[in-house]
């Protein structure tokens, strides 16, 4: 009668069964996602049927390092959900595309901030920096600690190419080949595809910190150039304005 | 095998087990409400999966049934689907109770003068309560969330002074097209001994005392004249334009040098030296259309929002 028995005497079979009833969750649950054709949204311009969703310049992965290695996930989440609070308070409710190439994702759940996955143009880049070195400066209420340092700290560029070599290897279409490059240029057109060429990297950081001088000081590129240029791209690749809603309605 | 034994005690069934010898477990069936309920969650469950998105089957999914959505497309056309989140808010946005209802204040203030607004209690609690959300998500960031601003850097809103123009259009304007707010740095055409009188002359203009009187008369003169040129944006009596924006200097409203701060009249010359000196930049956003694309109504609700809280006062 007690089949049991057998299994709460034998460790190593209570081990393997375990495993096996604790993995049918995650296996039901996360495993179609990766064959379920509508999981992840076909976003082209509709006018060039291009991608819209690229990955991060060189620049604007730097600052997701630095975004990521200050901890800025632990307070604020990057996933606005499909509810009309969020849609008011936020905008555009997040696409699965649009993180397609986060690795790993910010989306989060927990807020002691605000949400921040359409910060990008919400603000000046002044107001950013202001914000980052003394929130209580610009928003009196706010409880966000002071980040100094990232105005006064050089931004590391020696690792640069290995950093998106390391994602090239999980699957951010960045190019090291000719033929990666042109792959690229047609899915992203040319002006993208440039900005995702692993050889031209340091050339185009430098290039874009240089253009969008996003901490106010032109002499140097520093973390918060990087950590700036991340924030302000953020949920800005898709123009909401160039697609029916029903388009996306359409991929649930 | 252990096999279920009865305790000679009590007359209640044991699992069998023995440990150490003696101790035994009774073998007590779940509560009759307990077992139920987990019943009744398997059956919900199955009712789940029928109704609602559930099973992956190869490159699509189960997408339930009895309970579709019907949402209208920008387009204007009707659709209706299985039940997911995009469809429902969707709907929600288009059919909700709230959503419709604010939809309809919307129109109607978007259709009424801002003196209509202000005599009708229902539009004017409406701005207060859709407007503090508006003004906290676009113009609390630097104007503050109390619209007091910061010395300095961003303009009060709640005084009763406008560096360009306080009545309904000129904020409107300001909202929808930004403001680039520039006064050229003097730092070249004026010495040491021309910055100071200047300053000097500035400070008298809003009821301060001068720190050196004869060098307020001497720059008089400079503010006037082809020399400084000051009164080309700040007229000749220093009440500022409101086409230029160029501030008043009359009154004892300062936004960038930080008078209130200055506690001796030789610290209110220094930040009045500073200013001119360094001269001034500020941009104000652009908030209709190439900027942050706010509708016409929304700007107008801000518009009509601002009113309210600066206590009604919009003479210029």
């Amino acid at each position: 009668m007690f089949k049991h028995e057998s299994i709460e005497t034998n460790s190593g079979l209570l081990i393997v069964l375990t495993l096996v009833a604790i993995s049918i969750g995650g296996l039901v649950e996360i495993v179609p996602l990766h064959y379920i054709n509508e999981t992840v949204e076909d976003v082209k311009d509709p006018a060039t049927g291009l991608e819209v969703v690229r990955p991060y310049t060189p620049l604007e992965q730097r600052g997701r390092d630095i975004y990521i290695r200050e901890g800025c996930y632990t307070c604020h989440s990057q996933m606005i959900r499909p509810f009309r609070d969020e849609d008011l308070r936020y905008g555009h409710y997040s696409l699965a595309a649009e993180s397609k190439y986060d690795h790993p994702f910010q989306w989060g759940s927990k807020r002691t901030g605000p949400d921040l996955a359409r910060v990008g143009g919400k603000y000046s880049n002044e107001w950013q920096v202001q914000h980052l070195k003394a929130p209580r400066s610009v928003v009196p209420e706010s409880i966000m600690p002071n980040y100094p340092w990232l105005t006064e700290t050089d931004l590391d560029l020696s690792d640069l190419q290995d950093r998106m070599v390391a994602l090239k290897r999980v699957g951010v279409p960045y190019s090291q080949t000719t033929v990666e490059y042109e792959d690229n240029v047609k899915k992203f057109g040319e002006e993208v595809a440039k900005k995702l060429d692993i050889n031209q990297a340091e050339a185009n950081l430098i290039a874009q910190a240089k253009a969008g001088n996003y901490d106010g000081n032109p002499n140097n590129i520093s973390e918060m150039d990087a950590l700036v240029a991340y924030l302000q791209v953020l949920g800005t690749m898709v123009d909401f304005k160039k697609f029916d809603e029903d388009h996306f309605i359409q991929f649930r | 095998m252990a096999t279920p034994v009865k305790d000679p005690l009590t007359g209640a069934e044991t699992t069998g087990h023995v440990w150490d010898d003696s101790l035994q477990e009774f073998n007590n069936p779940l509560p009759r409400w307990w077992l139920w309920t987990f019943y009744g969650t398997i059956i919900f469950t199955i009712l789940y999966w029928v109704m609602y998105p559930s099973w992956p089957i190869g490159n699509t999914y189960l997408k339930g049934i009895g309970n579709d959505i019907t949402y209208k497309t920008d387009a204007g056309e009707e659709k209706t689907t299985h039940w997911n989140m995009r469809a429902l808010l969707a709907h929600d946005m288009q059919n909700g109770a709230e959503a419709i209802k604010q939809q309809e204040y919307l129109a109607k203030v978007g259709a009424a003068s801002y003196e209509q607004i202000a005599q009708d209690p229902d539009m004017s609690s409406f701005v207060r309560s859709y407007g503090v959300g508006m003004f906290g998500d676009n113009c609390a960031a630097c104007h503050q969330s109390g619209g007091q601003g910061v010395v300095g850097q961003f303009p009060n809103l709640v005084d009763d002074d406008w560096l360009w123009g306080g009545d309904t259009t000129a904020i409107e304007n300001t909202i929808r097209h930004g403001r680039l707010g520039y006064m050229p740095a003097y730092s070249k055409t004026f010495d040491e001994t021309q910055l100071n009188q200047v300053a000097n002359y500035v400070l008298t203009l809003s009821g301060e005392p001068a720190v050196d009187a004869a060098a307020a008369a001497e720059g008089q003169k400079i503010f006037q004249g082809q020399a400084g040129g000051c009164y080309m944006c700040h007229t000749k009596e220093g009440t500022g334009m409101h086409a230029q924006g160029s501030a008043n200097l009359t009154d004892k409203v300062w936004t960038i040098a930080n008078l209130p701060a200055a506690e001796t009249p030789e610290a209110k010359l220094e930040a009045v030296k500073a200013v001119i000196h360094n001269g001034v930049k500020r941009q104000m956003p652009v908030f209709g259309k190439d900027g942050r694309n706010l509708s016409d109504t929304e700007i107008k609700v801000l518009v009509a929002y601002l009113q309210q809280m600066s206590g009604g006062a919009t003479a210029q």
